[in-house]
């Protein structure tokens, strides 16, 4: 044992901190904490509320008959509650967060103020609109922006999340048949094998049939496989297509794809899950796209909130552009008004996704976003999120198996093949876990064999990334030599690997009170 | 440019180790004429924090926020005080910047708190679980519809006269979608009890609201009866999720699905969104439900701990035979939502939906005693309907003018802009006497 000037032992002489039990059951500065219901009480609350003046109901006797029960908590307890549970999360406020797919970047202030501002969190959406003309300057501006950047001439501004953007799409797409008296007959959507799992979801959520299309060898779609797909394309409605797609790779033949579908009297929708590779040097709209939804929780850094809310504005071509959903936002010479209704502007309108306008508290922090970086800095933010991830692809091609030859877009994809018999992608990222950071996306796309999909985004220094490859360098080689420690990995985290087997078996979805002792007999 | 962490001498050493010249090198499988040169026209180059700020503030500055004046504006989104620690707790970074808990071993702060809200709205739904949260309120509406086909096997579904004129369309939108027959009642400010006769052998399942669209509360209990007797479900939907202290709450009706906007709790207007969708049912659908679900369980030491669960439903396991497409859902909002109600309690909630009520009755009273003006809704929780001699977009003009914001005319909402000489207003704990006597004296000199 090394001892300092005073004697002292400068190492714990607990080697093995985690055999240390404690009598609160809290280590450190991580402190237990139990459920509120454990912990609150029906007599305590955290609000002062007004006394009520007794008079009498006009509730008709529509009352409830059994109170919720549920327990309350003072103040300075719920803070605490609450404050302790977030300390078992991981964050990008933490660390680098490689979500491959899911753009993890750093999520700046300035917006969270933004959306805080009473002029924005403050107004209600059924407001007279003369008396929110702020607001609707603000979603036409977040509105421009979008459209310029994409190179498309519409967007739909209410879809509430990336899925619910491919649906707008894929609405749109259908009343576009539809108008062409083809409704009917025109089903089939191709959806590549690589697809996000949203995708055909989507499609099948609209009344579409899914009709999966092959990768090639390089992690592309497989020509051949589109061509005899389309050989009989009477009932072809369309393609779903990730671009740059979700083995981070940006599709060669995009151009080709979109005019064969094109001339199949298909419609080709782009799921824009992976903009943040191209914003600002490449138009998806010089593609030859007729829609597609931007997550403005992933492009345009609105926080991911431990999933949601997110929001998903949905660009449309000239062709799809008159089915948009209402509401939407047109300026005359009074201002802007929304357009709320499918019977006066909005005729051909494929008709009202949701309440209300949208997610105008992502817009707003969207719009800060952009206004911050501009267009210069958009283009670098592309830059640079593509720069990161072939650096990492770069300094763990040796150790690591990439699952295709050559360069990366924002993602850099790794199969298992480098590992030993024995250890998986899961232990992988658990093991990632002990070297603080969050694991990378793991066994998607479902192409690849024990897939791992690194997404770092341009927010990482270069030192944070040269740490982070440092660590997953040497959990590769570990699982190269088949070190059987990774299997019970995470060693460091609040908890131990969790039993999921269990939960969806017998699933327990809320607490209930602990089941009396049994009374002994009277 | 402050969130771009790389240096120039980081981007040539970073090359270097790549072995790429230029980041050009990257974009070559982009076709050529598809290749940008230089920024894209037409959008302004990058600007500091004061820049944006002052532009942005400029815009929130043209807007009248719900606390400027007397309001009374209501229909799905409510104004309600919201406590400042739950604002504290929800930028609290760690619950902020993190993404839907799929690695449970460091994300028990947020699976714990979305357990925490299960159980909280399964309490105030008297219902027997609750998912993780939907988009919204119109959005879980539309799902419980699928939900109820999916269950029953049937392929109608019959919206009540009641039912929040958005939340129907969005229904209407995804059922038509999948070959689903829609049935909307006319619009009847007390007209739920209409969806007994509407009902049939095919009918998968019948959706009513209460308080409903014109505020009216209703026991629907019959309803749920009728429905089981025909072997369909009965979902049951709200938008004010305060009434849920006081007013008859799903489960006691006998609803299968209970689903609704949570925005009152925890949520600020936000102009329409982001909000939170409550979605709950019996035991026996669970598996039958859309979106997220968090489940107890153990880890490898036994110590308890909760995971998402369920998943075989969801579609990044089952692809195009998901439940459902969702993704995301409002896993903040859910926070802010659970967070609030842990400071109110159960008590707090039925105290709070008690004011919500007298402020209403004290507001009903008020604009009750002005000749001309009549109470359309027969029973209420914190909203009510009202006509007045003249057009309603006309006197919601001439309110606004005097500073008051009187409520949301019922012809905005329903198709073909029927009910022209209707307004729907509300009160809540944040309406005071004074706006109260305000609105009733602007409405006085009006009509």
């Amino acid at each position: 044992m090394t001892m300092n000037a005073t004697g002292r032992p400068t190492t714990p002489q607990i080697s093995d901190a985690h055999a240390m039990t404690t009598m609160s059951g809290s280590r450190g500065l991580l402190q237990d904490v139990g459920l509120i219901f454990e912990i609150g009480s029906p007599e305590k609350t955290g609000v002062d509320l007004p006394a009520l003046s007794g008079r009498a109901d006009r509730l008709g006797g529509v009352t409830r008959k059994t109170q919720t029960g549920l327990p309350g908590l003072s103040e300075p307890e719920a803070v605490r509650h609450y404050v302790r549970l977030s300390q078992r999360n991981y964050a990008i406020d933490l660390g680098l967060f490689p979500l491959g797919s899911c753009t993890m970047k750093h999520n700046p202030r300035l917006n969270e103020k933004i959306a805080r501002l009473p002029g924005f969190a403050d107004i209600h959406p059924l407001q007279p609109q003369r008396t929110v003309q702020g607001a609707l300057a603000l979603i036409d501006e977040l509105a421009t922006w979008l459209k310029t950047l994409t190179g498309m001439p519409a967007v739909a501004m209410s879809p509430k999340a990336g899925a619910h953007g491919e649906l707008c799409g894929m609405l749109a797409i259908r009343a576009a048949l539809q108008a062409r008296g083809q409704g009917e007959i025109r089903k089939r959507v191709l959806v590549p094998e690589s697809a996000h799992g949203t995708n055909p979801a989507t499609a099948v959520q609209c009344g579409f049939v899914v009709d999966e299309i092959k990768a090639n060898a390089r992690g592309r779609v497989d020509m051949d496989d589109l061509r005899a797909k389309l050989e009989s394309s009477d009932d072809i409605a369309g393609i779903m297509l990730t671009n740059p797609n979700t083995c981070g790779l940006f599709e060669t033949d995009i151009k080709e794809i979109a005019d064969l579908i094109h001339n199949a009297g298909g419609y080709f929708y782009c799921d824009g899950a992976n903009f943040n590779a191209i914003v600002g040097r490449v138009r998806p709209g010089d593609l030859g796209v007729d829609a597609m939804h931007i997550n403005l929780h992933k492009t345009f850094s609105t926080p991911h909130g431990g999933g949601g809310p997110g929001s998903g504005p949905t660009v449309l071509s000239d062709a799809l552009a008159p089915y948009a959903p209402v509401p939407f936002v047109i300026k005359n010479d009074d201002g802007f008004r929304l357009v709320e209704s499918v019977a006066k502007d909005g005729a051909q309108s494929f008709g009202r996704m949701v309440a209300f306008h949208g997610q105008m508290g992502m817009f707003t922090r969207a719009l800060a976003y952009m206004l911050s970086h501009g267009t210069d800095g958009l283009k670098q933010v592309a830059e640079d999120a593509v720069l990161n991830a072939n650096y990492i692809q770069a300094r763990l091609k040796h150790v690591m198996t990439p699952a295709f030859d050559g360069y990366c877009m924002h993602e850099a994809l790794f199969s298992d093949a480098f590992t030993a018999e024995g250890i998986e992608t899961m232990d992988i990222a658990k093991a990632l876990i002990d070297e603080g950071y969050h694991p990378m996306t793991m066994y998607f796309p479902l192409v690849v064999h024990g897939a791992m999909l690194i997404e770092p985004t341009e927010t990482e220094s270069k030192q944070e990334l040269d740490r982070f490859c440092a660590s997953l360098e040497s959990i590769a080689r570990r699982a190269g030599q088949g070190d059987e420690s990774l299997k019970t990995a995470p060693h460091l985290a609040p908890m131990k690997r969790l039993d999921e087997t269990q939960a969806a078996r017998k699933p327990i979805l809320k607490w209930s009170p602990p089941a009396p002792q049994a009374v002994a007999a009277e | 440019m402050r969130y771009l962490p790389l240096t120039n001498l980081d981007r040539v050493d970073m090359l270097a180790t790549i072995g790429a010249k230029t980041v050009d090198d990257f974009y070559q499988d982009v076709p050529e004429f598809a290749r940008l040169s230089g920024t894209i026209h037409g959008l302004p180059d990058h600007q500091g924090e004061l820049a944006v700020e002052r532009h942005l503030a400029k815009l929130a500055a043209l807007n009248t926020a719900a606390s400027d004046g007397p309001f009374f504006v209501g229909c799905g989104a409510y104004k309600h005080h919201v406590p400042a620690s739950v604002d504290m707790i929800i930028q609290r970074s760690e619950f902020l910047t993190t993404y839907t808990p799929y690695q449970p071993e460091i994300a028990q702060g947020t699976l714990q708190t979305l357990f925490e809200f299960q159980t909280q709205v399964a309490a105030m739904t008297a219902m027997d679980v609750a998912n993780a949260s939907m988009y919204d309120g119109s959005t879980a509406c539309a799902e419980a519809a699928l939900m109820a086909c999916r269950a029953t096997r049937r392929k109608k579904v019959v919206l009540s006269g009641g039912v929040h004129p958005h939340y129907g369309a969005a229904t209407r939108l995804l059922c038509e979608a999948q070959g689903i027959e829609v049935v909307q009642l006319p619009s009847a400010v007390d007209g739920e009890v209409e969806l007994i006769a509407a009902l049939d052998d095919a009918t998968a399942c019948v959706i009513g609201q209460s308080p409903n669209v014109f505020g009216t509360v209703t026991d629907m209990s019959d309803i749920a009866d009728a429905a089981h007797e025909k072997k369909a479900l009965f979902v049951s939907v709200f938008t004010e999720a305060v009434s849920l202290g006081l007013i008859t709450p799903p489960g006691e009706m006998g609803a299968d699905i209970a689903v609704g906007e949570g925005q009152s709790i925890g949520n600020s207007l936000n102009f329409g969104g982001p909000y939170v969708g409550l979605f709950a049912c019996t035991q026996k659908l669970t598996r039958q439900m859309p979106g997220r679900l968090c489940g107890q369980t153990v880890d490898a030491e036994d110590k308890r701990g909760f995971v998402l669960t369920l998943s075989t439903r969801e579609q990044h396991i089952r692809r195009d035979k998901a439940t459902s497409n969702i993704c995301t859902n409002s896993g903040l909002c859910a926070l802010a939502f659970t967070a609030h109600m842990t400071l109110l309690g159960g008590k707090g909630l039925h105290d709070l939906a008690v004011l919500n009520h007298e402020a209403a009755c004290d507001l009903a009273d008020a604009l009750a005693d002005i000749p001309g003006v009549e109470i359309l809704t027969p029973r209420f929780f914190n909203e009510f309907a009202l006509r007045t001699p003249l057009d309603a977009e006309a006197v919601l003009t001439m309110l606004d003018e005097r500073g008051i914001l009187g409520g949301v005319r019922a012809s905005r909402l329903l198709e073909g802009g029927a009910m022209g000489d209707v307004i729907i207003a509300a009160a809540t704990e944040c309406t005071s006497p004074e706006d109260i006597t305000a609105y009733a004296d602007a409405l006085r000199e009006i009509v």
